[in-house]
C-alpha cells in the first residue's frame, strides 16, 4: 500500500486504540473512581480547592453551575485583555514585541477563553513570551471548563430524577489536572526529542549557508504545542502554525501532534458510556461520528492526492499531490487528514494552509465545522451532539406517535424550544455574518480591497470560511483573508462569544431540565436509543440540518470554484 | 453570582501559577537533557551553526535549490501564500518559476519539474525537497562544479530519508544537509 496511506491507518487505529482506554480514566475522573495517579493529583487538586476557597463537595444545581462557569470565563476575558494591551512593558519579553490594540487584543482574549484559537495576529511578531504562557494557561482552563460542562451534561443523562448535578469546580479542576496536564506532559517531551524548541531565549541571528542573513525566532514552544493539540485548541506559537518546522519538526511528530487532536473529544464519548454505564450507546455514538467523519475525510485526501487540476493543466507533475502550502516532510495525504482532524474537532490547528487546499478539500473542511459534532471539540463537541439526539429522538416520537423519551424522560416543548433555537443558532451566524460582509465588499471593492487574497469564488470562500470557524470556535482559517481589521476583529469576536455560550447554556439547561424530570422505566414502548436504527436516524438529522442550511453557501463559495478549474 | 467571584479569581491565580509557571518550568526543565538544551536542533561546524530543522533559501544555481517561499525564507516572519488554487495571479506566478527553472536548467523537459519545486510551502521555511526535485537539479550542478553526474546521485543517495519506520509518509531530502554534503565533495 501507498506509503501515505499507511501513515493516514496508523495514525486513525493510534487514537482508537487509545481514546477507548483513555475514555474509561476519564468516566473515573468525573465519578471520582479511584485511579492509580491519585496519590499525585490528590494532593495537588486538593491545593486548587484550599487556595481557590471552593468546596468541591457541594453540589450545584443547572443553573448554578452555569453562572460559575460565566463568572470564571468573564474574569478570564478582563485578565487576557489586560495582559495582550500592556505586553510591551511587562516581563518575558526579549524580543520587544508591541503590545495589542484593543480590537485585535478584544478578539485575541474571546478567542482564547472560548477554546476558539481564531488569530488574527503573528506569533513572532505580535506576542511577549508572557503573552503566550497567558494564552497558553486559557488552552488548559477553557478546555477544562468544556471537559467540566460536558461531565454535568452526563451527570444529568442519569436514570434519577435529581437537580443536584456535582460542583463545577470539582470537575474542572480534576479535568484539567488530571487529564490535560499529564497528557500535555507527555506530548510536549516527545516534541522536544524530536526537535520543538523550548527556551526563553529570544531570537537568534545566523548566517545561512548561501551567505544570507537570518533572524530565527524561537521560544517556549514545546509547551505551547502541546496543549494547543490536546485541549481542541489550535492556537499556534508561531504564524503558520504546526506547518512551522519548530512547531511540527519531522513525520513521526506529525503523528504524535495530529492523534493529540482527536484523543480527547473522541475518549469524551467513551466517558460517557463509563458514567452512565451504556458501552452500546457509546458505540452507536462513536459509529454515527465516525461516518460522519470517513465521508469527509476519503473525497479530502483523494483530492489533495490528486493535485491541483489549475496546475495538472499547465502540464506540472504532481508526484505528490497538490504542495501548495504544504510541507514535503508531511505529503499532501498526512495534510488532508490533518485538515479534516482540525476542522471535525473544534481544533483549528493546521499543518498546511487551507487557504491552498483544492476547491473540495475547503468544502470538506468547512462541512466539518458546520456540523462540528463528529467528535467535535473537548466536551462542547458532544454538547453540540446532544442537540441532534434531542432532535432525533423528537422527531422518531412523531414518526411513531408517542411522547418522545430520552432514557427514561419525556422531552416536551420547553426543551425542543431550546434545542431547536441552538440548532439553528450556528448556521444563523455564519450565515447573517458572511452576508454582511460580503455586502460590504460587493458595495465598496476598493475600500475593502485588502481584505481577500484571491478573486472571485475563492475571495467568497475565504469570507465564509472565517466566520464557519469562528461559529464552531474552530480557529483555522483561509488566512489569505486580511482580518487584522476592527470589522473583523469585532464581528468575529461576537460570533465566537455567542457561539461558545448558547451552545453551552442550551444543553445543559435542556438536561438539567430533563433530570428534574420524573423518569420512567424502560417498557417496551420505549425507543431505544443505544441502536443502530436510532443512530441511522441521528446521522439523517445531522445530514438534513447541514444540507439545508449550507449547501446555498457552499455553491457559492467552493463548488463554484470545483466547477470553474474542470 | 456574587459568591462565584472569588473562586473565580482565586482559581485562576492559581491556575496561572501551575499551568503557565510549573509546567513551563517542568517542561524547560526536561529541555536540558535535548540536543542543543530545547534551543533547536543544530547542524554544521563549530564556527558555523545552522538550524537543521529550518529550512534555508539556495537559489545559487551551485547549490541544489530549495522549495519557493511566500516569505523569503525569512525565520521571524513566517508564513505561506495563502494563495487559491484558481487564482490567476498565483497560476501566472508558478508559470514564472517553471520558466525559470527551465532557463536554469537547460535539457530538462517540463513535465518533469515535480510540483514541490514550484509551488511555496506553508511555513515558508520548508527544510526538504522530493528525491525527485533534488535529482532534476543534478545536471546544472555537475556541469557548474565539474562533479560526474554518478557523484552527485550516490549523493542524493547518500541522504535520502526514507519513510517514518520505512512504512509511514515519504521519502525527502534535508536541501541543507544536502548542500553541505555537496560543499565537502570535492
Amino acid at each position: 500500500m501507498n506509503t501515505e496511506i499507511t501513515g493516514i491507518v496508523l495514525m486513525y487505529a493510534a487514537v482508537v486504540l487509545l481514546a477507548v482506554p483513555l475514555g474509561r480514566y476519564i468516566g473515573k475522573v468525573f465519578t471520582g473512581t479511584k485511579t492509580i495517579f491519585d496519590t499525585l493529583f490528590n494532593p495537588i487538586d486538593r491545593l486548587f480547592y484550599k487556595l481557590g476557597a471552593v468546596n468541591p463537595l457541594k453540589e450545584m444545581s443547572w443553573k448554578q453551575h452555569l453562572v460559575a462557569l460565566l463568572t470564571i470565563n468573564l474574569f478570564w476575558f478582563l485578565l487576557c485583555m489586560f495582559v495582550l494591551t500592556n505586553m510591551s512593558w511587562l516581563p518575558l519579553n526579549p524580543d520587544g514585541n508591541p503590545s495589542m490594540s484593543g480590537d485585535l487584543a478584544f478578539n485575541t482574549s474571546v478567542s482564547f477563553i472560548t477554546n476558539t484559537n481564531l488569530q488574527h495576529y503573528s506569533g513572532e511578531s505580535g506576542l511577549s513570551y508572557l503573552g503566550q504562557l497567558v494564552l497558553m494557561l486559557w488552552q488548559f482552563i477553557s478546555a477544562g471548563c468544556g471537559i467540566a460542562i460536558a461531565a454535568v451534561v452526563f451527570f444529568a443523562m442519569k436514570e434519577r430524577t435529581t437537580d443536584k448535578l456535582g460542583n463545577f469546580y470539582y470537575f474542572f479542576v480534576r479535568s484539567s489536572t488530571r487529564i490535560l496536564f499529564p497528557l500535555a506532559l507527555v506530548v510536549a517531551t516527545l516534541l522536544l526529542f524530536n526537535g520543538t524548541p523550548m527556551t526563553l531565549k529570544g531570537k537568534d541571528t545566523i548566517v545561512s549557508l548561501q551567505g544570507d542573513t537570518m533572524h530565527v525566532s524561537r521560544g517556549p514552544v514545546a509547551a505551547f504545542v502541546a496543549i494547543k493539540q490536546l485541549g481542541t485548541n489550535g492556537g499556534g506559537f508561531f504564524g503558520p502554525n504546526s506547518a512551522h518546522p519548530f512547531e511540527n519538526p519531522n513525520y513521526f511528530s506529525n503523528i504524535v501532534e495530529t492523534i493529540s487532536i482527536l484523543l480527547i473529544p473522541m475518549a469524551m464519548i467513551f466517558a460517557l458510556g463509563y458514567v452512565l454505564k451504556r458501552r452500546k450507546l457509546a458505540w452507536v455514538i462513536f459509529g454515527v461520528m465516525t461516518v460522519g467523519f470517513l465521508l469527509l475525510l476519503i473525497p479530502t485526501v483523494a483530492n489533495e492526492m490528486h493535485g491541483n487540476n489549475a496546475i495538472a493543466n499547465m502540464h506540472i507533475a504532481q508526484p505528490m499531490g497538490s504542495m501548495e502550502g504544504k510541507e514535503v516532510r508531511f505529503g499532501s495525504a498526512a495534510a488532508a487528514y490533518w485538515a479534516v482532524n482540525t476542522t471535525v474537532t473544534s481544533n483549528g490547528s493546521v499543518n498546511a494552509m487551507h487557504d491552498s487546499l483544492t476547491p473540495l478539500s475547503g468544502m470538506f473542511a468547512m462541512l466539518g465545522m458546520m456540523v462540528n459534532s463528529f467528535y467535535g471539540g473537548v466536551g462542547v463537541g458532544f454538547l453540540n451532539f446532544y442537540i441532534f439526539i434531542i432532535l432525533a429522538v423528537f422527531i422518531s416520537g412523531l414518526m411513531v406517535g408517542r411522547t418522545p423519551e430520552l432514557l427514561g424522560k419525556k422531552i416536551e416543548a420547553r426543551e425542543m424550544k431550546i434545542a431547536m433555537i441552538i440548532a439553528l443558532l450556528h448556521p444563523f451566524l455564519i450565515l447573517v455574518s458572511t452576508a454582511i460582509a460580503a455586502h460590504l465588499y460587493a458595495h465598496n471593492p476598493q475600500v475593502y480591497a485588502g481584505w481577500l487574497n484571491n478573486p472571485g469564488y475563492h475571495g467568497f470562500s475565504e469570507m465564509l470560511y472565517e466566520f464557519t470557524s469562528s461559529s464552531a470556535n474552530n480557529g483555522s482559517g483561509f488566512e489569505g483573508l486580511g482580518d487584522n481589521t476592527p470589522f473583523w476583529n469585532i464581528s468575529c469576536g461576537i460570533v465566537m462569544l455567542l457561539a461558545r455560550y448558547l451552545p453551552i447554556i442550551g444543553p445543559v439547561a435542556i438536561a438539567g431540565l430533563l433530570a428534574k424530570k420524573q423518569y420512567i422505566p424502560e417498557s417496551a414502548g420505549t425507543l431505544k436509543i443505544d441502536t443502530a436504527t436510532f443512530g441511522i436516524m441521528v446521522f439523517t438529522v445531522i445530514a438534513i440540518v447541514a444540507a439545508l442550511s449550507f449547501f446555498p453557501a457552499l455553491t457559492l463559495g467552493p463548488i463554484a470554484e470545483y466547477f470553474s478549474l474542470r | 453570582m456574587k459568591e462565584h467571584i472569588f473562586p473565580a479569581i482565586r482559581i485562576t491565580l492559581v491556575s496561572f501559577i501551575f499551568f503557565s509557571g510549573i509546567y513551563t518550568l517542568i517542561i524547560l526543565g526536561i529541555a536540558r537533557f535535548v540536543p542543543n538544551k530545547g534551543e533547536g536542533f543544530i547542524t554544521g561546524t563549530a564556527e558555523k551553526k545552522y538550524y537543521s530543522n529550518i529550512g534555508q533559501k539556495f537559489t545559487d544555481d551551485k547549490y541544489f535549490n530549495s522549495r519557493p517561499s511566500a516569505v523569503d525564507y525569512n525565520a521571524a516572519g513566517a508564513g505561506g501564500s495563502n494563495k487559491g488554487p484558481s487564482n490567476p495571479e498565483y497560476l501566472a506566478q508558478v508559470q514564472a518559476r517553471v520558466d525559470t527553472f527551465l532557463v536554469h536548467n537547460p535539457g530538462v523537459k517540463k513535465e518533469n519539474i515535480p510540483s514541490d519545486l514550484v509551488t511555496a510551502s506553508g511555513s515558508g521555511l520548508d527544510p526538504d525537497i522530493s528525491v525527485q526535485a533534488a535529482r532534476i537539479q543534478v545536471k546544472r550542478i555537475a556541469k557548474i562544479r565539474g562533479i560526474a553526474e554518478p557523484n552527485l546521485q550516490a549523493l542524493i543517495v547518500n541522504n535520502t530519508e526514507k519513510p517514518f519506520a520505512g512504512l509511514f509518509g515519504q521519502a525527502k531530502i534535508n536541501v541543507l544537509k544536502l548542500n553541505l554534503a555537496l560543499d565537502q565533495l570535492k
